[in-house]
């Protein structure tokens, strides 16, 4: 599904990823673990496409495609779906428009058939009531005025309504509560199939406890330091990102 | 910023103008200048009265002792007033009786302008009076009016059909002392439209007006008048457009509105002027004066206006809100782009006791585009419980664009209550960049950032109105974001 082989970007003058080697299957799910400032955003974000970062060395294939010359549109269209850690707000738009727009669209590139009003709705509210969301919130501005809780839970929404083939979660689980992190958690496992992929990005081991991950990956200054299993991500909890630390120098660097 | 959103952002600052076709067709065009003589021909060509002409004459007279004014936050070479042509209209071989004698050229020009006059193929519901250069060419549905009392006819046919009602009303909102572009206004005026709502009636159509500047060098100076008596109600929709020519072309009209007590009137606009081009060259100067008077009790004003076009837009549509109860409403889209200049904005003057008045204005600046919103809310002495509302927000695509927000309150009664809200934001990469992400195009994602943005004021105007206003709105900014 996913091959990411020695990947190296910048922001401005700065090196952040530094060479990442990454293969996702489909089926799979992903966690990337990591201290602040590791990169891991940032590789969630080169990946969907984001034009401040500039890659300056490596491949991505994403279903055998080169993921790094087609646009963020285009990724999207190819089943490339990332859930922000900051999700934007676009006042005076609702959601019901602006996603029946994006599902359409996304419909059109792949040459399906548009959804028309009926058929979105049924969608969407089969999807609201999933993940226990109110109605009204369809009619409201995309996360205009949301709470931190209500714009995480829009892009789980969104994911589910979008139905992608590789979702990317990036720092989904901060600022959430318990109640809002089981709900989350049981959207994306209801995304979970043969032929899909989920890449989780967190700093924290509690929401892997729902979303059990098939691998973990540890990132440490633009690199995947250690991968394991599940098991890795409560060594981390348990010992810290301290336990990773010796492990910076150690790896030899690619160029 | 990144590259590709640059280049996005660029390509929405720029536009097409797809109106800016020429009619080539025979016109009964004067020389350019302007004097008493000239004043004296139009009114002839008219055919006016004797107490018309003379109206005319003292505002010619007032004009030549003003200045043209300065105190907008708008730039241009001085405009040379005697190298305009004051009246051009399209050769007529007769008058005409009916439709099927328009010129077959002038019915394409509009047909291509997505204004059909035939009325089997006009919008249902909409009667259209069309004006090309300085004479209306065209009134529809007009027998339907008819029935039900309504006068909807080209104001020089009024002047001669109903000159009592023309006396009594013109220049009685926008007195022809006014200002400078007013005051000429009045002594050139060629046509525009006359509306006249009976007591108790409910317009069974939308009235509208179609401008249609064609001739080169020729300045168009339209009136409106609508007066909507007791009870009645109107909704009023003016287009507007040019063709693209290399030099400037003053456009200065006046439009009055009167609503007796418990009548309504709704204004509403889509300013689509020939803009000029990238570097500033040609385009409309748009000096405009509008104005309504609430002079019943629990009468109604409500201006909505989407400006795209012009070089320059200078226009600030007025409530005098005299009638105790009565309302004033303005909701603004305006919209620079390239090298265009607006200052607009409104005036809301509280008289009456319980008036009130809200402002919806909503500024988009792009490429070098400047953009003013310049609003005066006035409580009179007597004007107990006056309220306000005011809300002003700007929308900036791309650093090479301005927004300036100038509001004057004056307040002269304790009981009343002034709000004034202002924002500014700038159409964000983020914004864009989450859309994308989400499968929108570029251009999807900013048409929909900027319509979200002027969704208030869209929800105000008519429903064909507000579909031809967001599709206008995304091909004026086409390619200005990323």
């Amino acid at each position: 599904m996913l091959e990411i082989k020695d990947l190296h970007a910048r922001a401005k003058e700065t090196e952040i990823l530094r060479g990442i080697n990454l293969t996702v299957n489909a089926g799979e799910v992903h966690a990337i673990m990591g201290p602040n400032g590791s990169g891991k955003s940032t590789l969630a974000h080169v990946l969907a496409g984001r034009e401040d970062y500039e890659v300056t060395h490596g491949e991505v294939l994403f279903q055998g495609k080169n993921l790094l010359e087609i646009q963020v549109d285009e990724r999207a269209g190819e089943g490339l779906f990332l859930a922000y850690q900051y999700p934007v707000e676009i006042p005076g738009i609702s959601t019901k428009y602006f996603l029946k727009a994006a599902l359409n669209s996304i419909r059109k590139f792949r040459g399906e058939k548009r959804y028309n009003s009926a058929e979105f709705m049924r969608l969407a509210k089969e999807k609201m009531e999933m993940l226990g969301m109110d109605k009204s919130l369809l009619d409201r501005g995309v996360n205009e005025g949301f709470s931190g809780g209500e714009k995480k839970r829009n892009e789980i929404f969104q994911m589910a309504v979008l139905q992608p083939k590789l979702a990317i979660l990036d720092e989904t689980d901060s600022g959430l509560d318990i109640d809002a992190l089981r709900i989350v958690a049981d959207g994306v496992n209801s995304l979970r199939g043969a032929d899909r992929a989920i890449i989780v990005v967190t700093h924290y081991q509690r929401l892997l406890e729902y979303i059990v991950p098939d691998k973990v990956h540890v990132l440490a200054d633009g690199r995947i330091v250690r991968s394991g299993d599940k098991t890795l991500a409560l060594e981390l909890e348990e010992k810290g990102y301290a336990l990773v630390d010796g492990e910076r120098e150690a790896v030899p660097s690619p160029a | 910023m990144p590259a590709d959103t640059d280049a996005v952002l660029d390509e929405v600052a720029q536009r097409e103008y797809k109106y800016g076709f020429v009619t080539d067709i025979e016109a009964d065009t004067i020389p350019p200048g302007l004097n008493e003589d000239v004043v004296r021909l139009i009114s002839s060509k008219k055919n006016e009265p004797e107490w018309l002409l003379e109206w005319r004459l003292k505002a010619y007279r007032h004009w030549l002792t003003l200045e043209e004014p300065t105190w907008h936050n708008v730039h241009y070479s001085p405009i040379d007033y005697q190298k305009s042509v004051y009246y051009s209209a399209p050769q007529q071989k007769k008058a005409l009786n009916s439709l099927d004698e328009v010129d077959p050229l002038l019915l394409e020009t509009y047909e291509k302008l997505g204004i059909p006059l035939e009325e089997q193929k006009a919008l249902a519901g909409v009667a259209v009076d069309a004006v090309f250069d300085s004479v209306s060419i065209a009134t529809t549905f007009k027998d339907t009016l008819d029935e039900v009392g309504v006068i909807f006819c080209p104001f020089s046919e009024a002047v001669q059909n109903h000159p009592e009602l023309v006396r009594k009303y013109l220049g009685s909102v926008v007195p022809y002392t006014d200002n400078f572009f007013a005051t000429l206004n009045s002594a050139v005026f060629s046509d525009g439209s006359f509306c006249y709502i009976p007591k108790g009636v409910r317009c069974p159509m939308e009235l509208s007006t179609y401008f249609r500047i064609n001739a080169a060098n020729t300045g168009q100076f339209e009136r409106t008048l609508i007066i909507a008596e007791e009870g009645s109600y109107v909704s009023y929709l003016e287009g507007c457009t040019a063709p693209k020519r290399d030099e400037h072309q003053l456009h200065a009209a006046i439009v009055e509105l009167v609503a007796m007590d418990d009548a309504q009137i709704k204004y509403s606009t889509v300013q689509n002027w020939y803009p000029g081009d990238e570097e500033g060259r040609g385009g409309i100067y748009n000096f405009v004066t509008k104005r309504g008077a609430c002079r019943g009790a629990n009468s109604k004003i409500s201006w909505t206006q989407v400006e795209t076009g012009s070089a320059i837009t200078w226009k600030y549509p007025s409530v005098m809100l005299l009638g105790d109860n009565s309302v004033g409403e303005f909701y603004s889209v305006a919209v620079t782009a390239n090298r265009q200049q607006a200052d607009t904005g409104t005036k809301m003057v509280h008289v009456g006791k319980n008036t009130s008045s809200t402002i919806v204005s909503k500024g988009i600046s792009a490429g070098r585009g400047q953009n003013n919103y310049r609003g005066q809310v006035k409580i009179q002495k007597g004007a107990t419980n006056a309220r306000n509302y005011s809300q002003c927000d700007s929308l900036l695509i791309g650093d090479s664009c301005g927004a300036h927000t100038f509001p004057y309150i004056e307040v002269r009664n304790t009981s009343s209550q002034v709000e004034h809200e202002a924002s500014t934001s700038k159409v964000g990469e983020d914004q864009i960049y989450y859309c994308r992400q989400r499968g929108l195009s570029a251009e999807d994602a900013v048409s929909m950032i900027i319509n979200g943005f002027c969704h208030e004021v869209f929800e105000e105007l008519p429903w064909e109105f507000a579909v031809e206003a967001r599709k206008l709105l995304s091909v004026t900014l086409e390619g200005s974001v990323g």
